[in-house]
């Protein structure tokens, strides 16, 4: 056995504990260290993430700016009303959830449907509406039944709404959910701390186009909140700034009387003020009720729209290209007359028919117009004289020419989805054709060029802003359909486009003999008919635009199918002598100009100079009228 | 007798350095809890008066009283562990609790203080001759227990007891070519360990070396507290002013993180009173294990001295993001009622054997 040695063994025990003690002392220092690093090193870092822990940036947003037709008459407004809203993250089995509510709330179909489509859309956590404008029953009655529903709420919202509902939907637009094509438009603008909590963005039209103007300054309120996400107490408040608003150069009520006009036909019309180039009508029939897609189209609805025959969805306007038919003719007369090519008194022989390079181009006139001068030309719309002339100017001097008065060029109108249209010209056509036989100009080509026909392609609005700036002498303007935008802080105004583009060249006497033509056409030639009893002088010009190809057959209106009827146009402007009012009328596979498209303008000056209101569309013309 | 005799005998056991630095701590405790829940001060008041009473008797038994309980308490601990993983209530996804009908009892609370108890009482018994087989009976008598409580689960009640076991065995003397031998054999068991360990504490594990990989999941609470000890800064956001605190983003603020409430109020200054308050306790009761006059009083004041600074360490180590989550509460600030308890049985332990030194002398 050994011997124990009490001393030794205190000595050891206390060895272990001053070890021990190292160790304890090592250990706090360690702590100690890593806490200078946190609280003093670190400081700065963590108080950063405290405050960012504690305070929410919580968006109010703003207003939209309102959008008013020049008298002030309201086209885009915006309401208040009660959604129901599921948001899916929360609200565990959505079918559930939303047969549930179904018990107590109206839910269609339809709105079923368009839930589904937004959730396909929209990311987990967003609130997605599945009934919008509640009653205030269906509001209590909710109330009553929420605890059975968690992820489900009502929110008050702001709807856009469009009280003229389909009228002027092409010019307006509309406004939808926001889509990742739009959070592109915005990072373009560096606007996303704007667009915070921004559900909806302009689509088309106005909408679109002001789109930051209309949007408003976005509020925050800035707030404390806890672990939970719950708002605690705010901190400050800096409030939405209503966005801007528009005020048109559109007549709210001319637009509807021009809409009505054309019934239940295709076609568009755009109508200017000469002396400022504001757009007083823009109509694309048939439109679309823009109110569907505010809280998001139902499936059926769009695809009824996009289906259509019709489409409704296309803004011809701007869109559409068409032959300007005869409607080309005033131009071609006066581009002789410019370039000294023709004088007002010289006559041609119309027999009938007109032959180039051994094929012959026919006149609309059997047997043809016999002696014809520049008067009679447009009066009547002697294709032949056009004919001869086209092939006398060459096809160069006709386009240089025409691009003057802007066509075949985007004229610039400020809503988007313009198409350029084509102004034939050698250069024109080495562009566009790929093979080297086709992109030789054929002097043959030229022909059919002067009656508005072969490669010639049009935009309405260009059409529009053509006869504007003849009307207006000359002076150009870029077409515009906002007048002013309104600062709803300030009450200030930002005038829109005040300055002509430029002013054509032009000599008054050579206007004169045009102008006193498109008097005579409305007067005793294509346009009589329908400007018959009219109480002020106006100057128009018909036209029939080809859409399918006769080969030298007599064309007849009934031997055709509807879709393949030829359009009908009309240009005008009134009063003649000083002019408040010029425009362009397309009535798509219409038949003749002056039968279709020619009442439409009669209503449309018949109502914005003297007020006449419509009793009906304006009426075609059922007479079989000889030439166009 | 007179007030002043009275007052005397109740103080008579207290040892006052000791009971300083205890009531410093508990005061601190108040100061913190009623920031971090005002609603639960009264509670721990009772809580704190329970466990000075129970401090008091401790102190008054003597060690030699002690050693006769050791053997019998160790052992109705481990029966009633046995009998928690037979019949316990299951709360939060561990069997920890024993229903005794009109109580409901935590027994792996008991190790705490029994298992240094027991350990201390047999390598007494065996003063005489240690010899290895005497270690590993002592390291058998450990980990019994250890592993009904860590099978419960429950790793941070398990780490505290092996922790005890383990200070007494140290500290008898259990040579140092085992001890390094026994820590290259833990390295290397360490991929065992981790197949046996829970999910969740793998991910706790885990959690610790990148808090930021699950920042809303199992990473929270490591981040949030560690932003709450930053933001705190040297002087402190003030009493109450604490964001990460009050507006909740600090989980089980007044138990197991309370560390953090009291580092982001009272910032570095704070802290560092924290720190030397229980240096200064660990000290004394360093002291006291250094002056006792027995084996079985040395080991056993040894092992509580450095079972507090293990509370401690490991509590402010995982808050601070330098240690695995584990549950274990701040020693003498965290609110509730059971580990304050065991603590100042604790201290009324020490203060027996500082008081008794003499007397076993004589």
């Amino acid at each position: 056995m050994e011997f124990r040695n009490p001393e030794q063994e205190i000595e050891g025990f206390q060895r272990r504990l001053t070890f021990a003690g190292g160790l304890v002392l090592l250990s706090f220092f360690l702590l100690f260290a890593r806490l200078v690093w946190l609280q003093v090193i670190q400081h700065d870092y963590y108080q950063t993430r405290a405050e960012d822990n504690r305070i929410s940036l919580v968006p109010i947003l703003p207003n939209r700016g309102l959008i008013l037709d020049r008298n002030g008459i309201v086209m885009a407004r915006n309401y208040s009303a009660y959604t129901l809203e599921i948001t899916p993250s929360r609200a565990g089995d959505l079918e559930t959830a939303i047969d549930g509510l179904a018990q107590i709330i109206d839910i269609q179909q339809k709105d079923r449907k368009r839930f589904r489509k937004l959730l396909e859309e929209s990311k987990n956590f967003e609130s997605l509406p599945i009934r919008t404008r509640l009653s205030d029953e269906e509001v209590a009655k909710f109330i009553a039944h929420r605890y059975r529903f968690p992820g489900v709420d009502i929110k008050a919202r702001l709807f856009r709404q469009y009280p003229y509902n389909e009228s002027a939907s092409h010019l307006l637009g509309y406004i939808g959910r926001i889509n990742d094509r739009d959070i592109g438009r915005i990072e373009e603008k560096d606007a996303e701390p704007n667009y915070r909590g921004t559900e909806h963005f302009g689509k088309t039209g106005l909408e679109l186009k002001y789109e930051f103007d209309l949007h408003g300054q976005t509020g925050f309120e800035k707030v404390e909140i806890d672990a939970g996400g719950r708002a605690v107490r705010m901190l400050s408040r800096i409030p939405p700034v209503t966005g801007n608003n528009l005020t048109l150069t559109v007549d709210a009520k001319l637009q509807e009387v021009a809409e009505q006009a054309f019934g239940d036909r295709r076609g568009a019309l755009v109508a200017i003020e000469p002396a400022t180039g504001g757009i007083l009508a823009l109509v694309s029939m048939p439109g679309y009720d823009p109110n569907l897609f505010v809280d998001g189209i139902d499936p059926q609805n769009w695809d009824a729209l996009n289906n259509s025959p019709d489409k409704p969805m296309v803004n011809r306007a701007l869109n559409g290209t068409y032959p300007p038919g005869s409607t080309f003719k005033p131009y071609m007369a006066l581009a002789a007359l410019e370039i000294g090519k023709r004088t007002p008194q010289q006559t041609i022989f119309d027999p009938g028919s007109y032959t180039f390079g051994g094929h012959v181009f026919r006149d609309d006139k059997k047997g043809g117009h016999g002696t014809v001068d520049m008067y009679k030309s447009i009066v009547q719309s002697c294709d032949t004289y056009y004919y001869m002339l086209s092939n006398d100017m060459g096809i160069d001097n006709i386009a240089n020419f025409m691009r003057k008065f802007g066509f075949g060029q985007r004229t610039g109108v400020d809503v988007e989805g313009e198409s350029e249209g084509v102004l034939p010209s050698q250069e024109w056509k080495r562009k566009h054709f790929k093979k080297a036989e086709q992109q030789r100009w054929f002097a043959g080509e030229t022909i059919s060029i002067g009656i508005g026909q072969g490669y010639n392609s049009y935009t309405p609005i260009q059409l529009a802003q053509a006869i504007a700036t003849l009307a207006n002498d000359g002076v150009m303007f870029r077409p515009h359909i906002v007048k002013f935008i309104t600062d709803t802080r300030t009450g200030s105004t930002i005038p829109i486009e005040t300055q002509p583009l430029r002013t054509i060249p032009l000599k008054p006497q050579n206007l004169e003999v045009i102008k006193q033509a498109l008097i005579g056409v409305n007067k005793e030639g294509t346009g009589a008919r329908a400007f018959a009893g009219a109480e002020y002088v106006s100057a128009g010009k018909t036209g029939t635009a080809q859409v399918y190809s006769l080969k030298g057959e007599k064309y007849t209106e009934g031997h055709v199918t509807e879709r393949l009827r030829d359009h009908a146009l009309f240009i005008a402007f009134a009063p003649a002598d000083h002019p408040k009012i010029a425009l362009a009328v397309l009535v798509e596979n219409g038949g003749f100009g002056a039968q279709a498209a020619a009442p439409i303008a009669r209503q449309v000056l018949d109502y914005y100079l003297l007020g006449k209101q419509p009793k009906a569309a304006a009426p075609a013309d059922s007479t079989e009228l000889e030439e166009d | 007798m007179s007030m002043r005799a009275l007052w005397q005998r109740l103080a008579a056991p207290i040892d006052p350095p000791l009971m300083m630095m205890a009531a410093l701590l508990l005061g601190y405790a108040l100061l913190v809890v009623s920031s971090a829940s005002f609603e639960r001060v009264g509670a721990q008041l009772i809580n704190m008066l329970t466990a000075l009473l129970v401090m008091r008797l401790a102190a008054q038994v003597s060690p030699q009283k002690m050693m006769y309980f050791a053997l019998p308490v160790f052992v109705a601990g481990v029966l009633l562990l046995v009998a928690v993983a037979l019949f316990g209530d299951v709360s939060k996804g561990a069997r920890r609790w024993l229903n005794l009908g009109f109580m409901r009892i935590q027994p792996s609370e008991i190790m705490k203080i029994a298992m240094p108890l027991m350990l201390a009482w047999y390598f007494q018994r065996h003063e005489t001759y240690l010899r290895l087989r005497e270690y590993v009976v002592a390291a058998l008598i450990l980990l019994l227990p250890v592993a009904l409580i860590a099978k419960q689960p429950d790793l941070g009640t398990a780490l505290l007891v092996l922790a005890a076991g383990f200070y007494v065995i140290f500290l008898a003397g259990l040579s140092w070519k085992v001890l390094i031998g026994l820590a290259v054999s833990a390295v290397a068991m360490a991929p065992l360990v981790w197949s046996m360990l829970h999910d969740y504490q793998r991910s706790r594990i885990l959690t610790l070396l990148d808090p930021e990989a699950d920042p809303l999941g199992k990473g929270f609470h490591i981040i949030q507290s560690t932003i709450a000890i930053g933001s705190g800064g040297i002087l402190g956001k003030g009493w109450g002013q604490g964001t990460q605190a009050q507006l909740e983003f600090i989980p089980e603020r007044h138990t197991d993180f309370i560390f953090a409430v009291l580092s982001e109020e009272f910032g570095l200054i704070g802290c560092t009173l924290l720190l030397i308050v229980y240096a200064l306790l660990i000290g004394r009761g360093m002291m006291i294990a250094a002056n006792a006059p027995t084996l079985f009083t040395r080991l056993l004041a040894g092992s509580i001295t450095l079972i507090f600074f293990t509370y401690a360490f490991v509590n402010m180590g995982m808050v601070s993001g330098i240690l695995p989550v584990v549950g274990i509460p701040l020693p003498f600030i965290s609110y509730g009622g059971t580990s304050l308890t065991t603590l100042f049985l604790g201290i009324g332990i020490l203060m027996s054997i500082h008081k008794h030194r003499m007397l076993v002398q004589k």
